[in-house]
């Protein structure tokens, strides 16, 4: 179901609450990267994807890859908030016999269109997809987007990739690019830099858009400028807070692969639901 | 049912074919049959054989470039938008550099791609150890979902491209570049799962796959000359393992030879010594590569310099068997 801006604005930050409240019961998980995504996959799910909760594999959907398959809480998230399943089942994440799992699993979970975890493979997956509605079958109205980390640009994969969707034109292919300037071991740039980045994907014959990853309305044009270029894939590089939304996660690296304990979750929630005490009744809002 | 040899086999009008022409002429056929079959390829269409599919399908035909991480992801979102997707590139580089993308977005996203890895093992010859992959079995067939089938010869490697494009499994393939013998007939069976006794025996059982059964043959015909029936298998696929058959024989000759071109460990000899230890303990001999890489020279030195010639194992296997018990339950 599409919703209007505020809507929007308003789901993702009950996405960011089911992120707390999932990745603190699952007592494992990271959290920075999927808060920061939250205004993303709000715009996604609820404006920018052409998709059925209740019709998960409908043959004219938009199709959607996950290429850094840490930040699934996010997506699972999202698929809650959408309807694709309760959000009670969010409870389950990375338990024993969930379809969510730690990593997204297709054959577990309906709408989820591939498995992925391991980094680096999600764009070539939606480049294969990309050919096949342009070049196969001659499908025009069906567009595959694919979110990837910054972090996982150092995969060679990724750029065998961005040769490959440069070199076949792949209009109907979208990528997001999570840049909020972290990964593992600290700062990307300090890991290994990846700028200029914006140059390095037009050197590759993409369409370059850069925007602020919080602001929903830059997110849902970026997309329909994105569907509008018809000679080149656009790759949408959306400037990211890691953790947005909890300040004590707030471009904090060490908050990329740990999930809140109780007191933090508690904590974390209370500014979610009171816009970081800005506003004095929890729930206000939402 | 008696399995029908090619009547040239072993004689002066003997053919003589690779593996991989087999695969280009099924892949071909497969297309034919089915429009969801698509090909890609990474910067090696003649060379193994997908030049045939691209110029009969030209836009079922990608080309990746020498990116064989991209090949199977590619190949991997191809399969989600509903096409079978074959991949081709040399069994050293697919499945051998991209093994963990096989794992994820093929076999665990249980997606029907198709990989296909020529130039394995000792007949790829003279450009040596790099290139002559011998652990593409073992790498295979420990992955969950993934079917491995190694082809006898040409026409059974036809049968077998044609068979996995239905099969809707990830499936791996092993092919050879030299030509090689062809035993098997238009009319021989071949079911992915289904080994085949080629020749009966009693005395000691001889399992071969890919080119090695061809071999074999040669094997059982000298060893006859010391006395020793041997019962010929060919297993085409080793995943899954045609456990009944390989148990059938090995009750009834009492002694197990696996033969392959590739490390004995984890490959072949490795599957076959798993289902002989836990349903049937018996003396087995596992002929192969021995914990070493291979080198270059001319096919025709090789075999014999790992003693994987059919002079050699004959050898070596009546050596075997003359101070090895045959199993009696």
């Amino acid at each position: 179901m599409k919703q209007t801006l505020i809507q929007m604005e308003h789901s993702a930050n009950r996405i960011r609450e089911s992120i707390i409240t999932m990745l603190e019961k699952a007592g494992s998980g990271h959290s920075a990267g999927p808060l920061g995504l939250a205004d993303i996959f709000s715009a996604l799910y609820f404006s920018i994807l052409n998709i059925d909760p209740k019709n998960p594999d409908w043959d004219n959907r938009d199709i959607f890859f996950l290429s850094n398959g840490h930040v699934v809480p996010v997506q699972y998230a999202a698929m809650a908030e959408a309807g694709f399943f309760d959000k009670e089942e969010l409870l389950t994440l990375r338990q024993t016999g969930s379809r969510l799992q730690g990593h997204p699993e297709r054959e577990r979970l309906p709408g989820v269109e591939s498995t992925s975890g391991p980094l680096g493979s999600g764009l070539s997956q939606a480049a294969g997809y990309a050919y096949s509605l342009q070049y196969i079958d001659g499908i025009k109205h069906r567009f595959v987007y694919v979110v990837m980390g910054d972090g996982e640009l150092n995969e060679g994969n990724i750029w065998e990739a961005a040769m490959f969707a440069g070199k076949n034109k792949l209009s109907q292919l979208i990528g997001i690019i999570d840049r909020n300037n972290i990964q593992i071991d600290g700062n990307t740039e300090d890991v290994m830099p990846l700028e200029d980045l914006k140059g390095k994907w037009e050197s590759f014959g993409w369409h370059v858009l850069e925007v602020d990853g919080h602001n929903i309305e830059s997110i849902i044009d970026a997309a329909s400028q994105g569907r509008a270029i018809s000679n080149r894939p656009t790759v949408i590089i959306a400037h990211t807070i890691p953790g947005k939304g909890v300040d004590f996660m707030e471009y904090d690296y060490k908050w990329h692969g740990m999930p809140p304990n109780a007191d933090q979750a508690k904590d974390a929630l209370r500014k979610l639901r009171t816009l970081d005490g800005k506003i004095t009744h929890e729930g206000a809002g939402v | 049912m008696t399995y029908p040899l090619d009547p040239a086999l072993f004689t002066d009008d003997m053919k003589l074919e690779p593996t991989r022409a087999g695969f280009g002429r099924g892949l071909r056929a497969a297309g034919e049959a089915d429009e969801r079959v698509v090909a890609l390829c990474a910067d090696l269409t003649e060379s193994t054989q997908m030049h045939h599919f691209k110029e009969a399908f030209p836009h079922r035909f990608i080309e990746i470039g020498v990116a064989e991480q991209n090949l199977v992801t590619v190949a991997s979102g191809l399969a989600r938008a509903g096409k079978i997707p074959f991949t081709s590139s040399y069994a050293a580089f697919s499945p051998g550099r991209n093994w963990e993308q096989i794992r994820t977005t093929i076999a665990l996203n249980n997606q029907p791609v198709k990989i296909i890895g020529s130039h394995a093992g000792i007949y790829t010859g003279k450009d040596g150890a790099t290139h002559q992959m011998l652990e593409d079995i073992a790498l295979m067939r420990v992955l969950p979902n993934m079917i491995v089938i190694a082809p006898g010869d040409s026409v059974e490697a036809e049968k077998a491209t044609k068979a996995m494009a239905n099969n809707g499994k990830p499936t791996y393939m092993r092919l050879a570049r030299e030509k090689t013998p062809v035993f098997s007939t238009e009319d021989s069976p071949f079911e992915i799962g289904t080994a085949y006794v080629l020749r009966e025996g009693t005395d000691l059982a001889l399992m071969g796959t890919g080119t090695m059964t061809a071999k074999l043959l040669e094997v059982a015909t000298e060893l006859a000359k010391h006395g020793l029936e041997a019962e010929v298998v060919h297993v085409p696929t080793i995943k899954p393992l045609d456990n009944k058959t390989i148990l059938y024989t090995a009750k009834k000759t009492g002694r197990v030879v696996t033969a392959e071109e590739a490390q004995i460990a984890g490959s072949f000899g490795g599957a076959v010594a798993e289902l002989l230890t836990e349903k049937l303990p018996m003396p087995l001999l596992r002929l192969g590569m021995q914990d070493r890489f291979g080198e270059s020279g001319d096919p025709a030195e090789l075999f014999p310099l790992f003693e994987l010639d059919p002079a050699s194992m004959a050898k070596n296997i009546a050596a075997w068997a003359k101070v090895t018990h045959r199993y009696h339950q």
